[in-house]
């Protein structure tokens, strides 16, 4: 068996941690990525620019003010353990929390793309056939922005299991807990145990050649509404 | 500060940098209202703000005796809460859905109770029958648009609101979809607000007619009267035209010519046509360009059409060197177009008596 027990572990944490975050950002990024295609407030471009922070920031510097905030000092951190969560660095929890910040862009900005695209024309259709603006959402908006949700899936839960840098400043790497398939093939590499860092690294890599083949093809096939 | 039943008082102001809208306009409440006007004039904005899209600064609707916005006492109801119908100028339909789902949209979202068309008419209406099933993307131009105004009229609007639904359609599409929208006119009453810049389009449909310039009100009044009014931007070219109305009187079959009387009076005109019932009410078209006047009636001429008239009034065109002449025939006016030197020539003058030679009429919807 090529390979063992942590390995395993460390790809199904990888896989809940990537699809809660997933689950996470398209409920938090779908209304934050409404509001940027929409509104014309001042506050677009700063809030855009801080949504698009992740994109060029090291993640170490996420991580790293992620694991300040989160402390016991920091005002997260007090925050969670005036509710009785406790701290939450180095805990699942605080990944996901981690993970939710690090991929935003990636699920925002194909959706924010997906909704400036639908434009005007079909919301003032169904305003018109008595649809109320929440309606419309649900029953217009939602359906005509279908691929820049499967995009936004996809990127995000991609993103989210090659992340590297803020899980190992605020998750650390400890198995069954925090360690991911990316910090258990550095394990490997530290230990040289290169066999089994082929193993994961080949894993990880044929898996995102799949995700984007899958990416790519959905996009050439929903080109239109044929 | 209620309208009267039958009536739509519509009051809007509002300014953009480059545009601004005033208009003050008390409408009939039945038939198809054109709001015509130049491209920038204002009539979009005019409609929008009726559907509540565009939200005047200061907005008074009140629409057969409800009131949809009053800015003065902060009254305005969105869009999706006014009982309206909207046609889009690029029909709009939602390419995520097929045409059945389309049309049924709106029909879902109002109260049983309210359904007052019914899909199966709505589709015999529109002649879409064999369309339902398809996408929108897989419709033609002319397939598109009936499909738009069948989905608005299942929302059983009390008002109808059409933005140039006929603009984006080249000229055999248009030909396909004017009978319908000639036959919601016959067939359902629900008021008609019209926009287009295209004056035959009115001509043809419309009963009452007003005209922005510049997002003013220009002219507003019945059809007939507003044809005639000399301010109006198309007087001074070949669109000038006056409508007639008058009643099929006999066929005949030989010729293929359908006799008319006009109203009000005993003169008849002669259509080539295909037969129409007799004593049907029609509206005929007659343009300026294709009237001349002569002092007696010349009995060796080709023109089928030779009425006696009255002039009643002319005006100079602006290029000075035309004149187009008010002829009233019975109780109803028409124009015509005629060279300065000839009106000099015949020494025209207000209430004589002239022979009006029209060589080309043509019937507009059965009414």
């Amino acid at each position: 068996m090529p390979l063992g027990k942590d390995d395993l572990s460390a790809i199904l944490l990888t896989l809940e941690l990537a699809s809660l975050t997933t689950v996470l950002l398209l409920l938090l990024g779908t209304p934050i990525a409404w509001w940027l295609a929409r509104t014309r407030s001042w506050l677009k471009k700063p809030i855009g620019a801080i949504v698009a922070l992740p994109l060029v920031l090291p993640p170490t510097v996420i991580g790293f003010y992620l694991l300040i905030s989160m402390g016991p000092n920091g005002f997260f951190g007090q925050l969670t353990e005036s509710l009785g969560l406790g701290i939450l660095t180095f805990t699942f929890s605080g990944l996901v929390i981690g993970s939710v910040f690090y991929s935003l862009p990636f699920v925002v900005q194909p959706l924010q793309n997906a909704f400036e695209a639908i434009g005007n024309a079909p919301l003032e259709a169904a305003a018109t056939l008595r649809a109320s603006p929440r309606d419309c959402f649900f029953s217009v908006v939602v359906p005509l922005a279908r691929p820049g949700f499967i995009t936004a899936a996809i990127l995000g839960f991609a993103h989210t299991v090659g992340e590297f840098g803020v899980v190992l400043m605020i998750g650390g790497n400890i198995p069954g807990k925090t360690q991911v398939v990316s910090v258990q093939i550095y394990n490997h590499v530290e230990s040289l145990q290169y066999a089994q860092a082929h193993w994961l690294a080949g894993g990880m890599l044929l898996f995102s050649f799949v995700i984007l083949l899958a990416l790519y093809s959905s996009r050439r096939t929903q080109q239109g509404w044929q | 500060m209620s309208a009267a039943n039958g009536q739509i008082k519509a009051r809007f102001k509002l300014g953009y940098s480059a545009f601004s809208l005033d208009v003050d306009l008390d409408l009939p409440g039945q038939g198809i209202t054109g709001l015509f006007g130049d491209s920038g004039s204002g009539k979009t904005s005019c409609l929008r703000c009726v559907a509540g899209l565009e939200q005047a600064d200061e907005g008074l609707l009140v629409v057969n005796g409800e009131c949809w916005q009053d800015s003065s006492r902060g009254i305005f109801l969105p869009t999706h809460k006014r009982p309206i119908g909207y046609v889009f100028q690029d029909a709009n339909l939602f390419a995520h859905l097929s045409v059945e789902a389309n049309l049924q949209y709106g029909l879902k979202r109002i109260a049983k109770a309210q359904r007052e068309v019914p899909l199966a008419q709505a589709v015999e209406l529109l002649g879409i029958g064999h369309l339902l099933s398809r996408m929108p993307a897989k419709l033609s131009g002319g397939e598109r648009q009936r499909v738009a105004i069948a989905r608005a009229l299942l929302t059983s609007p009390k008002l109808l609101l059409m933005d140039e639904p006929l603009a984006a359609l080249d000229l055999k599409r248009k030909a396909e979809v004017l009978p319908y929208l000639e036959r919601l006119h016959l067939e359902l009453r629900i008021p008609i607000l019209y926009v287009s810049h295209a004056p035959d389009e009115v001509a043809r449909l419309a009963d009452h007619l007003v005209v922005l310039q510049d997002g003013r009100v220009a002219s507003s009044g019945p059809l007939k009267e507003s044809l005639l009014n000399a301010n109006l931007p198309f007087m001074h070219d070949d669109d000038a035209q006056a409508v007639v109305d008058g009643e099929v009187k006999h066929y005949d079959s030989e010729y293929q010519l359908l006799h008319i009387q006009l109203e009000n009076s005993p003169v008849m005109l002669q259509i080539t046509h295909a037969p129409l019932a007799s004593a049907s009410a029609v509206r005929v078209k007659l343009k300026a360009r294709d009237i001349s006047l002569s002092l007696s009636r010349a009995e060796d001429s080709s023109v089928l059409n030779l009425l006696p008239a009255t002039v009643a009034g002319w005006v100079m065109l602006e290029d000075q060197a035309q004149v187009l002449v008010t002829l009233t025939i019975g109780s109803q006016q028409i124009l015509a177009r005629i060279t300065r030197y000839s009106f000099n020539l015949l020494g025209i003058q207000l209430h004589q008596q002239v022979w009006a030679q029209i060589k080309s009429v043509s019937l507009l919807a059965n009414q």
